[in-house]
């Protein structure tokens, strides 16, 4: 009842908007109109097939899991309710492993992971559904001329071993570590995947992607991680192993500094109650995709 | 008709004041509400941690890794920072502080005054978070260039990038002035103007007369401002969140560190169960020592109070 009144106000604004913006006569008003027009066509389209096909489709879906996912799955179950009105989705966000448990104990339909699965969760009957794939890239200001850096080199760069960028071929000058506060996602995943928890020096503790990025690209000699989706020309991203930080290099597995996002279900889909298989149908949909990568991520195939 | 008449409107008269008289308790009793509920609230979150944890190791730990496999959440380090660093402030701030105040109270020339006095009270309009990008865009490069020149041989040294300690006292330092100033002016102004003739009278010179008589005579509202500034600084979590780098490290001038407010803000999003009651404990230890402080500003005010009445 609440998300759909939080919809419902949602829509108003975006009407009133569209209504501001068709008040103004410069061209990105006229754009701005364009893709509300766009966007209710969309939706009127949507629910049109709706009522053709899963016209009766009612129900909820709950899902529980990892907090670096809220992003995507409030973004997911926002979306969803939209084309699918009948169906309640509500997210909560206990951790990876408290998610998968809940699926495992049944007392949610999608436990969300930000890993990928153990063997023990999988004999338990959870199924590994990757969704999305969360890339993280290590920036370092632009005056710095190293360009990439192996794994070891940057483990022994966070745990305060290197010093000075020339001891991993750059110029002489001081490494200064930048990193995320205790409890982000971000650092979780950057610590597990470089497998330095708990072992960082950090020099820097900043709590936004935004400061990380800052802080980066106007001190000489700073190295930091962000998601993949918020790198600019402010800082430059380094390769990692040879291999650089694009989505194409993620998706083939190449790149490391990279994790899976899992909506683990307790057996296959397809055993999953109507509403969960809709939402599963619905994130391979150009729109689900257009969806998972407005919030930063890269869609799997 | 008369006599009924004026019973009644008698009657609406004392309603009206009975009315009034709930109104003002009522509204008096909210501030209490509030303050009464806020400790109790800071009491009962703050508490269980130092429980859970151990006093000892919470206040007296030198280790915060609230995320590790085996957590610490020793926060001395960023105790001591708070208290270093409001100190700190304190001894640059306030002696710039009451010599403004002098100046604006007793030398400045009119013109001069109109001009300083608005930028002072400017000063204390800015939003904290001001200070701090200016802090981060302009002191930290500095620092950060002071830092390479004295650590550029060290091999122990973690380079902070210019976001560390100093930074922090400085920006902390500027942020008290407009309290320190403005109290301390009005203390001065304050003083009686005989006491300014009688000593210019005996012969005593300008700036004698300003540190023998009139700073001595404005002493408890100069001590005021102080405790107001301490107050401040110590309160401040914005500005100094953005230069002073919030890593938890011994607050040495050159070290990224983390104070009591920046180590509730920084961590308060993502924190979860014992991690995010310690953050509890945390506002809890900054909680205690803005109520010192305060205490100790009405025993000063007091004292002063009766001094005065003495002489």
């Amino acid at each position: 009842m609440k998300m759909r009144k939080l919809l419902a106000f949602i829509a108003t604004v975006a009407l009133a908007a569209g209504t501001l913006a068709g008040c103004g006569s410069t061209e990105t008003a006229a754009a701005d109109e364009t893709i509300v027009e766009e966007a209710v066509t969309e939706e009127t389209a949507a629910e049109e097939v709706t009522e053709e096909t899963v016209s009766d489709l009612t129900g909820t879906v709950k899902m529980a899991g990892s907090t670096s996912m809220e992003k995507l799955a409030n973004a997911v179950a926002e979306s969803f309710m939209i084309v699918t009105p009948g169906v309640t989705v509500t997210a909560e966000f206990t951790g990876s492993s408290a998610g998968v448990e809940s699926v495992i104990a049944g007392s949610v339909d999608i436990g969300n992971s930000s890993r990928y699965l153990k063997d023990s969760e999988k004999e338990s009957g959870a199924v590994e559904n990757i969704v999305a794939i969360d890339g993280i890239a290590v920036v370092v200001d632009p005056s710095n001329t190293v360009t990439d850096l192996s794994k070891e080199q940057l483990a022994k760069i966070y745990t305060g071993e290197t010093k000075s960028w020339s001891e991993v071929g750059g110029t002489d000058m001081p490494v200064v570590v930048v990193g995320r506060e205790a409890g982000s996602g971000t650092r979780d995943a950057f610590e597990e995947i470089l497998e330095v928890e708990d072992t960082c020096v950090y020099a820097n503790q900043l709590d936004s992607t935004g400061a990380v990025m800052a802080k980066v690209a106007s001190t000489p000699g700073a190295i930091g991680y962000v998601s993949l989706d918020v790198i600019d020309d402010s800082v430059i991203a380094l390769s990692l192993d040879e291999v650089a930080p694009t989505a194409e290099n993620i998706k083939a597995g190449n790149y490391f500094l990279s994790r899976p996002f899992v909506m683990a279900t307790n057996g296959e889909i397809a055993a999953q109650s109507e509403a969960v298989q809709a939402l599963f149908a619905w994130l391979t949909t150009e729109e689900g995709k257009a969806v998972i990568e407005s919030v930063g991520l890269i869609t799997v195939d | 008709m008369t006599k009924n008449s004026i019973i009644g409107s008698n009657k609406t008269k004392s309603t009206v004041e009975k009315a009034a008289q709930a109104v003002f308790t009522t509204c008096a009793f909210f501030a209490v509400l509030a303050v009464v509920s806020i400790t109790l609230y800071m009491l009962m979150n703050g508490t269980p941690a130092l429980f859970k944890v151990g006093i000892g190791e919470i206040l007296f730990g030198t280790s915060w890794m609230p995320t590790a496999k085996n957590p610490s959440y020793g926060i001395f380090y960023v105790i001591l920072t708070s208290i270093i660093g409001t100190v700190m402030s304190i001894l640059i701030g306030v002696p710039i502080g009451v010599l403004t105040a002098i100046f604006l109270a007793e030398t400045a020339s009119k013109k001069l005054a109109a001009f300083v006095k608005p930028a002072v009270e400017l000063l204390a309009g800015i939003p904290s978070v001001i200070y701090g990008l200016l802090g981060l865009l302009i002191l930290n490069p500095l620092m950060y260039k002071l830092e390479i020149m004295i650590f550029k041989n060290s091999e122990t040294h973690q380079f902070s990038g210019g976001a560390n300690m100093i930074s922090a006292v400085l920006v902390l330092a500027v942020m008290i002035l407009p309290t320190v100033i403005n109290i301390s002016e009005s203390s001065l102004k304050s003083v009686p103007e005989q006491y300014k003739a009688a000593s210019l009278a005996l012969g005593a010179s300008k700036i004698q007369t300003i540190f023998n008589v009139m700073l001595p005579a404005a002493k408890s509202g100069i001590i005021s401002a102080i405790v107001l500034g301490v107050g401040r600084a110590i309160g401040e979590a914005m500005a100094i969140s953005l230069v002073s780098g919030s890593a938890v490290n011994l607050p040495l001038p050159f070290n990224s560190v983390r104070f009591l407010t920046t180590a509730i803000v920084s961590e308060m999003g993502y924190a979860s169960d014992l991690h995010k009651q310690v953050l509890f404990t945390i506002g809890l230890v900054l909680f205690a020592f803005i109520m010192i402080i305060n205490v100790s500003l009405t025993r000063i005010l007091k004292k002063g109070e009766k001094s005065d009445a003495r002489k």
